[in-house]
């Protein structure tokens, strides 16, 4: 087993009132690609906001061997964690060009953002074509395309991705999701997906943790999972 | 009467009305600045200014010449807008707008006070800051100092456009404008984007008074409360949530307060600020976000 780059121990969040997690554990180790399902307020999206900072959480959350349960969103950011949130977080009022270039706004290192613009750009060529235009003018698709590129303008050592095919064309979805797969494989980014559509997350993750109720409900090898009957009841539908 | 219409005087006046409109323009920036940022108008933005103003008396009583004073006063307007930000607007960050209105509302009389207890309530003057000789253009004379005045509120607007649009701190305090929660993602401290925000307003504003004031012959404590209603009316008319809108509605409003003065018998001076009040209305009613603002839907 790969040594843990993520690793999440009895982690609970709210929203005022409402707790949202009772206690999650996961891991998700280097260069791994890790799926997180569940229904609807099963606190998927909860607990990648809960490892990004952007809800209130307690128990214990560790990145590379140091705590970041009490650390903020930004600092975060800058340890090398990158959120792609629900809803994409693109900023509409932008250009396209303008969004990467936030990707790396806390790098330093002027040339290899240069470099990394291209080589994401390489990934996603519809983009460089629409570098000046206003983020909020994109498709969906293209936007959730953009988040993407954006989040690898960090270099980020974990990519959290949440709902990435929520909204989008089965073909742009086949699109995202190969592209995710091959920056797994190729550069060895670690990913923690949160999906709707299990079948999808199951294909393109490792191993997978089914959440419900604000609670880890099972776990184990993607492929064990999507043999798994009661999954391929609930999940799967089949 | 249109025999004897004098298209020099004409000219006069739109330059006359150019100069006052470009005074209210770098206010009106400043309040589209925070607008954009918080979503509410800083009701304080002209006492601010006002006490920029005053530092800058202090500084040229003490000898600075007026330009020397015009820098270093900009620069400490800088620095107290982060401080007044930092101290008196982040404990109401996460609060309501209400809020936000009231605190800013305290801190009118909170500034207002403070200069009048530094400063005695007895008048003052500024130098002038330009030649006060004519200059003709086109056979048309002019006074250098309206053009000086066109000159340099024009010119500290597009320094910070030019701030905004082309360094990576100003693509940071933009993205943090629109989307804080995405730009918190991206590693962009949002909070001090704000802080940054208000040093930039508190500075822009201080450019407006320290430009006001040589203008008149002499100046109190309540020198930016008619420039806050004009730059507000301004904005509104511009769109209070585009600079470029709040810059086209002052000067707008500066040539048509100033040509409506001086063709319309009956409004003459008197009725300027009536005016500028009647403008925030009728745009309020006919076209509520202004020429260049955006309709306030929000996508969900």
């Amino acid at each position: 087993m790969s040594s843990a780059l993520l690793e999440l121990e009895g982690v609970t969040a709210r929203y005022g009132p409402v707790a949202a997690l009772h206690g999650v554990s996961l891991r998700v180790g280097e260069g791994e690609a890790v799926a997180v399902l569940g229904a609807n307020g099963a606190g998927k999206t909860t607990t990648l906001r809960a490892v990004s900072g952007t809800v209130r959480r307690g128990g214990s959350i560790v990145f590379d061997g140091k705590s970041i349960a009490r650390r903020s969103p930004e600092s975060i950011a800058r340890g090398g964690i990158a959120h792609v949130p629900e809803g994409r977080g693109t900023l509409t009022e932008l250009t396209v060009h303008e969004n990467l270039r936030l990707g790396a706004y806390v790098r330093r290192d002027r040339k290899a953002i240069a470099e990394d613009e291209e080589r994401v750009l390489g990934y996603f060529p519809r983009l460089g074509e629409r570098g000046s235009q206003r983020a909020g003018t994109l498709s969906g698709g293209e936007q959730q395309m953009l988040a993407l590129a954006r989040a690898l303008m960090l270099r980020p050592r974990l990519l959290l991705l949440d709902e990435p095919s929520l909204g989008l064309a089965p073909l742009v979805v086949a699109e995202i999701f190969r592209i995710v797969g091959e920056l797994n494989e190729r550069e060895g980014l670690a990913v923690l997906v949160v999906e709707q559509n299990a079948a999808l997350a199951l294909e393109a993750s490792s191993r997978a943790y089914v959440l419900e109720v604000g609670k880890v409900a099972l776990e184990g090898e993607s492929a064990a999972l999507r043999r798994d009957e009661a999954v391929r009841k609930s999940y799967l539908g089949y | 009467m249109l025999l004897a219409f004098d298209w020099t005087q004409l000219a006069q006046q739109i330059v006359i009305g150019l100069a006052s409109g470009g005074v209210w323009a770098t206010l009106a920036v400043a309040l589209v600045l925070i607008y954009r940022s918080t979503g509410v108008v800083n009701f304080a933005q002209g006492e601010m200014a006002m006490f920029s103003t005053f530092i800058a008396w202090s500084l040229v009583d003490h000898g600075l010449s007026y330009w020397a004073a015009f820098l270093l006063t900009v620069a400490i307007s800088f620095v107290g807008g982060v401080a007044i930000e930092r101290a008196v607007i982040r404990p109401v960050e996460r609060a309501p707008v209400l809020t936000v209105v009231i605190v800013t509302l305290g801190l009118f009389f909170l500034v207002n006070g403070a200069a009048r207890w530094l400063w005695s309530p007895e008048t003052r003057s500024l130098p002038n800051a330009f030649s006060t000789r004519p200059i003709e253009v086109a056979g048309v004379a002019f006074s250098i100092q309206d053009l000086g005045t066109i000159g340099v509120s024009l010119g500290a607007v597009a320094l910070l456009w030019a701030f905004f649009r082309f360094t990576k701190l100003g693509l940071a305090s933009r993205a943090a404008a629109v989307n804080p929660d995405a730009s918190r993602l991206l590693g962009v401290r949002v909070s001090w984007m704000l802080a940054l925000g208000w040093g930039l307003a508190a500075a822009l504003g201080a450019v407006s008074g320290m430009l006001t004031a040589p203008a008149l012959a002499s100046f109190d404590q309540n020198l930016m409360q008619p420039v806050l209603l004009y730059a507000f009316a301004g904005a509104v008319l511009g769109g209070l949530d585009s600079p470029f809108g709040a810059v086209v509605g002052t000067l707008l409003l500066g040539v048509l307060i100033n040509l409506v003065g001086t063709y319309v018998d009956w409004v003459g001076t008197s009725l300027r600020l009536p005016f500028a009040l009647a403008v925030i209305l009728g745009v309020l009613l006919v076209r509520p976000e202004g020429l260049f603002g955006h309709a306030s839907a929000r996508r969900v």
